[in-house]
């Protein structure tokens, strides 16, 4: 697999018109709340994560949205068309979480079996599957079953199944579950290759620094619903950690920077350093000039960037992760 | 057109099945065995017949005998297909949402009906090609070894083809609800209830029973496989057999009406798009 160069974290144009809307998308199982209330929006062309801690609602959601349950209240649209649309479906791909397949069949054979369920002509299943089969890495193993292969070759199948017709949008649970490192990388290129062709992809993972590494948009959901969502530039930055050195601090200082920062920790001595933490970068420039005004000579002001392990492991303890 | 796709993944997978095979062996193994049977009782029919004519007795019907062997052949091939259906359908949707192999499948471009028609098909077309190979066996049997040929066969065998529809469409409607175990629980059950039902019909004509009668139609209307059957072995015997033989475990002297073969047509039908609406709305 070959890297494109495309740049994650790339803002996206506003006008695109978006590919996957969900309004109010509902499930419940006998008293169970599994997804309580999904709505979003994805756009053209954008890699999506959606994250959150397991029994969030995740597969659940995408589910929905494949059409393989029934929502118990609730709307999507996926490429404009409504859920279980037959033209939307030829441009959607889909690997599921527990992927299992007709492993009797040999590894083409399942190819092809998709394939003309996507209603490809012979000539273009031909030409397709070889290419799909080396994309995932599978190129010399085409003609065993799929009984024969490994863990992790089966979820490389599962991944061409899904990437056979060309889709316009992907949909990817967890598409890393089974693979090994090197499988991994291969899965992070192959995502930003399919985003340097303009599809949009829906990832949903709980690995946190390969969403952090391929998705511009990224959704938190807990508890069946989304907490916290955003391009993934913004909500790394949402809230900063920010170290300031000083040459000296004033009397007061400490509790006037409080109104800008949330003041951690502060440590004396002749070159002071408070950390602290800012809702935004607005807030550490405000943060500076009143040091400034106040008259701490500022050596240094170094914004921590966060990681979205810490973002998010911050904002699903907020709230309690464990499944109930 | 992708009906036939998933008709065709279903026929394969038919013929995957070691019980399928199983009863494949075990239908092998009755043709042999009837060939050589029906080779012994021509012969022993062959020597009898010269004894009569030793002694000056006139000569007995042999299409009474041959024909009830015929019965005899016929309705193994229509019980073997009835076990052979059941065996091969009854996990089909069931299993299939258990082992998750219909997750990749049900999101592509195809109708959830057009899945479950084409698992029917894929079934039916299997089971139709076993019901024509038997039943050819069974004739030319009658024909090469015994030089009997019985009357309507093919409306007889398109019965016994209705008689694995009707069974095919209760196990596939079964299996979109119910668990792989429960469904065979439940559809071999029924499936006895409607041999039994035969019985007690037939017990019931021959006493003059209004009670037992009853019964059976009564489970002729719950699963109507039997009662074609019935039809079906009516069918392939002269009357002269038919009213030897009298009321019996494998025929009947009291044919079900054309009615009784539209009400089973219509069974089949329903149960199949019952199983359709039902496969519509299930959570994969
Ligand atoms: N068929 C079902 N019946 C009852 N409850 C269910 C069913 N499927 C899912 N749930 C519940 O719905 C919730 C969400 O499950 P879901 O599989 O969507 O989680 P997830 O976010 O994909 O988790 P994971 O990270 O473990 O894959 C869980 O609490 C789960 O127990
Ligand atoms: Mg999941």
């Amino acid at each position: 697999m070959i890297a494109t160069g495309a740049e994650p974290h790339q803002a996206q144009p506003i006008s695109v018109a978006p590919v996957i809307e969900a309004f109010g998308l509902r499930k419940v199982y006998g008293d169970r709340v599994a997804v309580e209330d999904l709505s979003l929006e994805v756009y053209e062309g954008e890699v999506f994560g959606f994250l959150g801690p397991n029994g969030a609602g995740k597969t659940t959601s995408v589910k929905m949205l494949v059409g393989l349950i029934q929502p118990t209240a609730g709307t999507a649209r996926i490429l404009g068309r409504p859920l279980g649309d037959l033209e939307a479906r030829r441009q959607i791909g889909f690997l599921p979480e527990l992927f299992r397949f007709h492993d009797w069949l040999r590894g083409q054979e399942l190819l092809d079996l998709h394939g003309k369920l996507y209603g490809m002509s012979r000539q273009e299943r031909r030409r397709r599957i070889p290419e799909v089969l080396a994309l995932v890495g599978l190129a010399g193993v085409g003609h065993l079953r799929v009984r024969a292969y490994s863990k992790g070759m089966q979820q490389r199948i599962g991944i061409a199944q899904a990437l056979l017709n060309n889709p316009r949008v992907v949909f990817l649970d967890e598409p890393t579950s089974a693979l090994d490192p090197l499988g991994r990388r291969d899965v992070r290129e192959l995502i930003l290759r399919l985003k340097s062709e303009g599809v949009t992809v829906f990832l949903n993972s709980h690995l946190l620094s390969e969403v952090e590494s391929v998705c511009d948009r990224v959704a938190i959901v807990n508890h069946g619903r989304v907490v916290a969502t955003g391009p993934m530039s913004e909500l790394l930055s949402r809230e900063l950690t920010v170290e300031f050195r000083l040459g000296a601090l004033p009397d007061g200082v400490v509790g006037g920077l409080a109104t800008y920062v949330q003041v951690e920790a502060v440590t004396d001595g002749p070159r002071p350093v408070v950390v602290a933490r800012a809702s935004d970068e607005a807030a550490i420039a405000r943060a500076v000039d009143y040091l400034v005004r106040s008259g701490a000579p500022v050596y240094g002001v170094v914004p921590e960037r966060r990681t979205l392990e810490e973002v998010f492991v911050d904002i699903v303890s907020r709230e309690g992760a464990e499944p109930r | 057109m992708k009906v036939l796709v998933i008709a065709q993944l279903t026929f394969r997978e038919g013929l995957r099945k070691k019980l399928v095979w199983g009863v494949l062996l075990l239908s092998l193994l009755f043709v042999v065995l009837y060939v050589w049977g029906f080779h012994l009782f021509v012969q022993d029919w062959r020597e009898m017949e010269a004894r009569r004519a030793a002694r000056g007795v006139p000569a007995g019907t042999y299409e009474i005998f041959a024909s009830a062997m015929v019965l005899l052949g016929l309705w193994t091939v229509n019980f073997l297909s009835g076990v052979m259906t059941i065996f091969a359908s009854v996990g089909t949707i069931a299993s299939e949402i258990d082992a998750g192999t219909l997750q990749a499948i049900v999101p592509k471009p195809i109708r959830r009906w057009e899945i479950v028609l084409g698992k029917y098909l894929g079934f039916a077309g299997m089971l139709a090609l076993y019901i024509a190979a038997m039943v050819a066996s069974v004739i030319l049997t009658a024909r090469i070894v015994g030089d009997y040929t019985p009357p309507n066969v093919v409306e007889g065998t398109l019965l016994i083809v209705l008689v694995m529809l009707i069974l095919l469409s209760l196990t596939v409607f079964g299996s979109t609800f119910l668990s792989t175990v429960t469904n065979g629980v439940v559809v071999f059950m029924l499936y006895g209830l409607a041999i039994t039902g035969g019985l007690v019909e037939q017990i019931g004509t021959a006493l003059d029973n209004d009670v037992l009668i009853r019964i059976g139609v009564i489970s002729s209307i719950v699963v109507p496989s039997d009662s074609m059957w019935r039809l079906a072995s009516y069918l392939f015997q002269p009357r002269l057999a038919v009213n030897f033989l009298g009321p019996n475990p494998f025929g009947t002297t009291t044919p079900p009406s054309a009615f009784a073969v539209q009400y089973a047509v219509a069974y089949a039908l329903v149960l199949l798009l019952a199983a359709m609406l039902v496969f519509r709305k299930r959570d994969l």
